[in-house]
């Protein structure tokens, strides 16, 4: 068994205009997905779900608000699983819900 | 007073006088305790045949008692040699000025302070419930051999090494220190939980020794509540888990002993008043920061309580299995968490979820996918059945399964 990280990107999106029931859903969703991760113990921790907004430092001490990234890949968190292999914990990354909202999950092997 | 009074008398007493003897000589002593009260107990079944029993029974019991134990003591020499060093120093140390007493106080601290000597990390679980049966719940080596469907030779082997184990760890018969307190209290609720899940889910088919069980387990969680340092947050969350579970111990059984599954359950032999004091633990669980794995346990063992299938209830449960699987996995909980899955999405969605657990060795894993299949491929869901049934290990849960397989054979 090795650790993999699940690195979550999604398109940016204004969550400030949906509805609580929307929300809800969208809640549901990533719990039910982590939940069947987590029901084949699979499941190792929560790295950290990260907030929308931040600062962004370049070269010559330029700070900006963002945009982080491309806007298609803002990074929206991630977690950690066990597998047996690569291929195993692509696997598990299927059903993600990042994918139907037209994001990604980068899978990556921890050093161990 | 009749046998059985009688026997509950002894076994009620047994626990507080080992802990207060061992308290007062050393858990070193702990067999000596042991043997003495059983003597005491000996005395008393003879003296009582003859003369009636005493008015105070207790009373009576714990003179003799200090007596035995006294001369026990003076007798072997230990008393001068090993016992009054030992017991300067305490008082030099503590000034323990409490005597060599049996009262309430006194029982009731000596018996905290065991539970939390036995649930040391220097013993096996398995040996801490063993003990844990024995000298705080004063069941019998054929009634602790009965419950792990063991013999009494293993559970005695078992018991004298965790013995071992206390004298040579040094162990003390005393609260943890402060910083401590919380680590070992981790590891002491533990060991309750499980005791009650012998209880609740053992194998044998004894029903007055498995609700024995569970009663006991609850008597324990509830005498940390006693304690400022022992009463959490999660202390009350164990307590009221336990009570939620135990509120359906008769409805579960039938009276030939079959196994009744929940939706078949009538609600109206649900003990409500556990349900209620259920509720009340609840509340006294809902406080500070911690979300332990007994508190979403016993938050699903509410919902349960409520018979009504409705949507949000399934959903409710599934998140909470959820949370529960990413703080703590199972295989019963991963398969929970499935079912529950399948009431609040639907077959279509749970059933490959469920073909993703692979409990290949799991019996309830295929009665799971035979629910599952039910409606979906019914010769897959009677082979699930028979797969089940060749798994199940006692003759209830075969019957049951057989029932399932006969109704869907009928159902074609």
């Amino acid at each position: 068994m090795k650790d993999f990280v699940f690195i979550f990107r999604q398109p940016s999106y204004d969550y400030s205009n949906s509805s609580a029931e929307e929300m809800a859903a969208i809640n549901k969703k990533w719990n039910d997905w982590i939940g069947g991760i987590a029901a084949q113990g699979k499941f190792k921790n929560h790295g950290a779900r990260l907030e929308v907004a931040g600062k962004v430092l370049k070269p010559g001490g330029v700070v900006t608000d963002g945009p982080f990234v491309e806007i298609r890949e803002r990074l929206g968190g991630f977690i950690v699983v066990t597998a047996d292999s690569l291929e195993e914990a692509t696997t598990l990354a299927h059903g993600c819900p990042a994918l139907d909202a037209d994001g990604s999950v980068e899978i990556r092997p921890i050093f161990a | 007073m009749k046998q059985d009074h009688l026997k509950h008398l002894f076994q009620q007493e047994f626990s507080k006088m080992v802990a207060v003897i061992s308290k007062r000589f050393g858990l070193q002593h702990i067999e000596i305790a042991e043997d003495i009260v059983s003597e005491t107990f000996l005395l008393a079944t003879e003296t009582w045949k003859t003369k009636g029993i005493p008015v105070n029974p207790e009373a009576w019991l714990y003179t003799v008692a200090k007596q035995k134990t006294l001369s026990y003591f003076r007798r072997n020499k230990i008393f001068e040699d090993k016992v009054i060093p030992e017991i300067n120093r305490k008082q030099e140390q503590q000034d323990n000025t409490d005597e060599f007493s049996f009262s309430q106080q006194n029982i009731k601290d000596s018996q905290l302070q065991m539970l939390f000597a036995i649930c040391t990390p220097a013993i096996a679980s398995e040996a801490q419930i063993g003990l844990a049966l024995r000298i705080l719940c004063g069941f019998g080596i054929d009634e602790i051999a009965e419950a792990f469907l063991s013999n009494k030779e293993t559970i005695n082997k078992r018991l004298f090494r965790a013995k071992e184990k206390l004298r040579t760890e040094q162990i003390q018969l005393a609260f943890p220190a402060e910083r401590e307190i919380t680590k070992r209290l981790d590891n002491v609720l533990h060991i309750i939980y499980l005791l009650f899940s012998e209880g609740y889910y053992s194998k044998t088919q004894n029903q007055i020794l498995r609700k024995d069980l569970c009663i006991e387990a609850l008597r324990l969680g509830v005498m940390l509540t006693e304690y400022d340092k022992t009463n959490l947050p999660k202390t009350n969350a164990l307590i009221a888990l336990m009570c939620f579970h135990s509120s359906r111990f008769d409805a579960r059984q039938s009276g030939e002993g079959e196994l009744i599954l929940y939706e078949q359950q009538d609600e109206d032999i649900w003990n409500k008043e556990l349900i209620s004091q259920g509720i009340h633990f609840l509340n006294l669980s809902a406080i500070g920061e911690e979300l332990s794995t007994y508190h979403l346990e016993a938050r699903i063992a509410y919902c349960h309580c409520i018979k009504e299938d409705t949507a949000e209830k399934w959903e409710e449960i599934l998140q909470l299995y959820n949370q529960l699987l990413m703080i703590n996995y199972s295989p019963a909980a991963a398969l929970n968490r499935t079912f529950a899955l399948y009431k609040a999405n639907g077959a279509e969605v749970a059933l490959p979820e469920a073909e993703k657990l692979k409990l290949e060795d799991n019996h309830f894993y295929f009665v799971l996918l035979g629910e599952l299949n039910k409606n979906v491929d019914k010769s897959k869901a009677i082979a699930c059945f028979e797969r089940a049934k060749a798994l199940a290990k006692t003759p209830a849960e075969q019957q049951l399964m057989q029932l399932k397989i006969d109704q869907l054979l009928i159902r074609s």
